[in-house]
């Protein structure tokens, strides 16, 4: 259809009013929210760091320099790498698809026991039992983990309890509770959309191929798996993209001596007042995790159009 | 291979609802046995019980002799084919009929050659790198058929699987389920509430009716011989007569009802003894207009519509105190019946093509 046509035809279909309001609000939210800010990032991270009254001057041009910075450091250590942005850079990617293996590891079972082995009431009382927990605010629960993993916390009790330790452990410098929480943080998001696809499959395939002698781990790998492969990479996006990014549980939960780039990022906005190496920072990361993920989705051919489903 | 199925006295209970109630039935190996009943009667609930996805809550379910209680139904020697086929969307044709030879870890150019065996078998040579969703109803069909073939079963259990298909091509599809039945000569259990599926293909049937079993026996016994109200009014058309006995023995029985005593052959199986309640059921294909001739039962009824359906004609008839009209088919032919309505005209029929069955419970319309 040509684009012409295609108008008429949505104003007659909506009415010139109602047509108008759905052209403008979109078109708002899309550029306004979406497009101008991610804009105004992009021209700032290419810019010098100038003070207020120079800005616009003379010395205002276009720079790569705090590409450059993220990769080389500053200019002082001539011929050596930023090792410390980039370690923590590539960390904190490491990290986020731990974290996200670790989810799925997780989420696959209780969204297939969900949607094809619980009977309704046990099923809807265990949704309920997910759901509730964030309606507590993401700060409070973040300090919830803290406690719990801290020396003297639940989790080392009942562990020394146990007699599997003596001492307690520092769950939180080696950064156990800060994987923990970001894992818990986004399960929900693993979970539902695994169980949409996995609700979808047709009970009896299952039956089929058990009839025909399969174990469960076949059914899995060659029945259940293929058919939510669309659910798994949207909940696996998800989830990376998301705790690639996020900055409270890192900032709350993560080891003294251990960053989350994220903080990096929120040192050069706040404390550094380098807005344009932030964005700069900020960009690095949305393209590398964007990049991440289009690779790991043709790894396991997966195409864009399904994650949308 | 085929194997005899066995049900010894089945229940089968979900809470206080009884699925299949006290069910006895042998199954000979090789033969083609049908389950025939209305919608809900507990058909696909009994299969399940022979596939193993279902323990019955008591009695035995036995496979070429052995008992299979506590044996999954990946561990038994029966292939099921849903009622909706359950194909494997994402595998190719013949990933999907090679399925139980993958589980059973044989190798890839072996479970091709396998593949392309069965696809020849099914009539589908050469198909085997389409997918499901490429083939037509009919070749879904004989996929699904295909897939549970390569299983190598003992008995082939097959849930109502041509419903999803339109007349023509279920016409089609029960000679090849026939044939190809012969041609692997294993046994095979069948479900439908198509009477015209069961009759044809099948070596023996099972009526079932709430979980009953009413009647098994091969086809034209089950036409000319139903054992229970529920089978004669359920399989065929069937006119019912009801009354009292009031004269019985082993050959034939009399029973006065609405118009006039009828004397009809004692069923095989029921016991009826004078003063009992009584249903006389005679087919539409048995009446006939009297022709002057002695005839074993004469009854008088008026005449309501004619019908004319080429090969026959349908009269639909009032009798005096009948809850329902009658039905009579006469083979056309070539003369007209020309019969106004309201005519008065008296029906005749032997004693040996009517039946009297104790009062019972009758399928619904
Ligand atoms: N898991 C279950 N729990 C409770 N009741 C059930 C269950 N499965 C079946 N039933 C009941 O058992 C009865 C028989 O069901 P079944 O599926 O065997 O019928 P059917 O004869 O195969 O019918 P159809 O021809 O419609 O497929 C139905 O009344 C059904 O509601
Ligand atoms: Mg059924």
């Amino acid at each position: 259809m040509n684009p012409n046509a295609y108008f008429r035809q949505f104003f007659t279909r909506n009415g010139t009013a109602l047509g108008t309001f759905l052209l403008l609000s979109v078109g708002f939210w899309m550029f306004i929210m979406i497009l101008l800010p991610q804009a105004f990032m992009i021209d700032f991270s290419f810019r010098h760091n100038l003070p207020p009254a120079e800005i616009g001057g003379p010395q205002d041009t276009y720079t790569t320099e705090h590409y450059e910075f993220m990769v080389y450091g500053s200019a002082a250590a001539e011929g050596e790498f930023n090792t410390v942005d980039l370690g923590v850079f590539v960390r904190t990617l490491i990290a986020a698809f731990f974290v996200t293996l670790f989810d799925l590891a997780i989420c696959y079972p209780i969204a297939y026991y969900l949607a094809h082995s619980a009977s309704g009431g046990w099923a809807r009382l265990m949704v309920l039992s997910l759901i509730v927990p964030f309606w507590v605010n993401e700060i409070l629960r973040a300090f919830a983990f803290r406690i719990m993993f801290g020396s003297a916390g639940v989790i080392n009790g009942f562990l020394m309890w146990l007699g599997v330790i003596d001492q307690p452990y520092d769950f939180i410098r080696e950064n156990v509770a800060l994987y923990a929480g970001l894992g818990y943080a986004f399960i929900l998001l693993m979970i539902f959309p695994l169980y949409n696809a996995i609700e979808s499959l047709d009970r009896n395939q299952i039956e089929a191929a058990r009839d025909m002698g399969a174990s469960w781990i076949r059914i899995h790998r060659r029945i259940v798996i293929p058919f939510a492969k669309p659910g798994i990479s949207s909940g696996c996006t998800m989830v990376f993209m998301l705790s690639a990014g996020a900055l409270a549980a890192p900032q709350i939960l993560g080891g003294p001596s251990s960053l989350w780039f994220t903080q990096i990022i929120y040192q050069w906005f706040q404390t550094g007042n380098n807005w344009n190496r932030g964005s700069a920072y900020a960009l690095i990361l949305l393209a590398s995790t964007i990049v991440f993920v289009l690779v790991m989705m043709k790894v396991f051919k997966v195409k864009l159009g399904e994650i949308a489903r | 291979m085929s194997a005899d199925v066995e049900l010894e006295n089945v229940w089968i209970r979900f809470g206080d609802f009884v699925a299949a109630r006290e069910v006895n039935i042998t199954i000979e190996g090789g033969s083609f046995f049908s389950f025939l009943g209305p919608s809900g009667c507990g058909k696909t609930t009994l299969l399940r019980a022979v596939s193993g996805f279902l323990e019955p809550s008591e009695g035995r379910v036995k496979i070429g002799g052995q008992d299979m209680a506590g044996i999954g139904p990946n561990k038994r020697p029966t292939a099921l084919i849903f009622q909706n086929l359950a194909l494997f969307p994402l595998m190719t044709v013949w990933e999907n009929i090679a399925f139980a030879l993958e589980v059973k870890g044989v190798g890839k150019t072996e479970r091709r050659k396998r593949a392309e065996e069965l696809l020849d078998l099914i009539a589908l040579p050469g198909q085997g790198d389409k997918m499901v969703h490429e083939l037509s109803g009919g070749q879904k069909q004989r996929v699904a058929i295909a897939r549970a073939l390569a299983a190598e079963p003992q008995v082939l259990l097959l849930d109502e699987p041509l419903s999803a298909l339109d007349l023509k091509l279920r016409q089609h599809m029960r000679t090849e389920l026939r044939a190809i039945q012969q041609r692997v000569g294993i046994t095979f259990i069948y479900i439908t509430h198509d009477q015209g599926e069961a009759l044809t293909m099948s070596d023996n049937v099972a009526v079932m009716s709430e979980g009953v079993i009413e009647q098994v026996t091969d086809g034209t016994s089950l036409y000319d011989h139903p054992e229970t109200p529920f089978v004669a009014s359920f399989v065929g058309e069937n006119n019912l007569f009801r009354g009292r006995v009031t004269e019985a023995d082993a050959q034939f029985t009399v029973v006065d009802t609405n118009v006039g005593p009828i004397r009809a052959r004692t069923s095989t199986k029921a016991s009826l003894s004078k003063g009992d309640s009584a249903f006389v059921f005679v087919r539409p294909e048995s009446l006939k207009f009297t022709n002057g001739a002695s005839a074993d039962n004469t009854i008088k009824a008026t005449v309501h519509t004619e019908e004319f359906e080429g090969q026959f004609w349908q009269v639909f008839l009032d009798v005096p105190g009948g809850d329902k009209r009658i039905k009579m088919s006469l083979v056309n032919d070539g003369r007209q019946l020309g019969h106004a309505p309201g005519a008065q005209v008296d029906l005749s029929f032997p004693a040996e093509l009517a039946v009297a069955l104790p009062e019972g419970p009758l399928a619904a319309e």
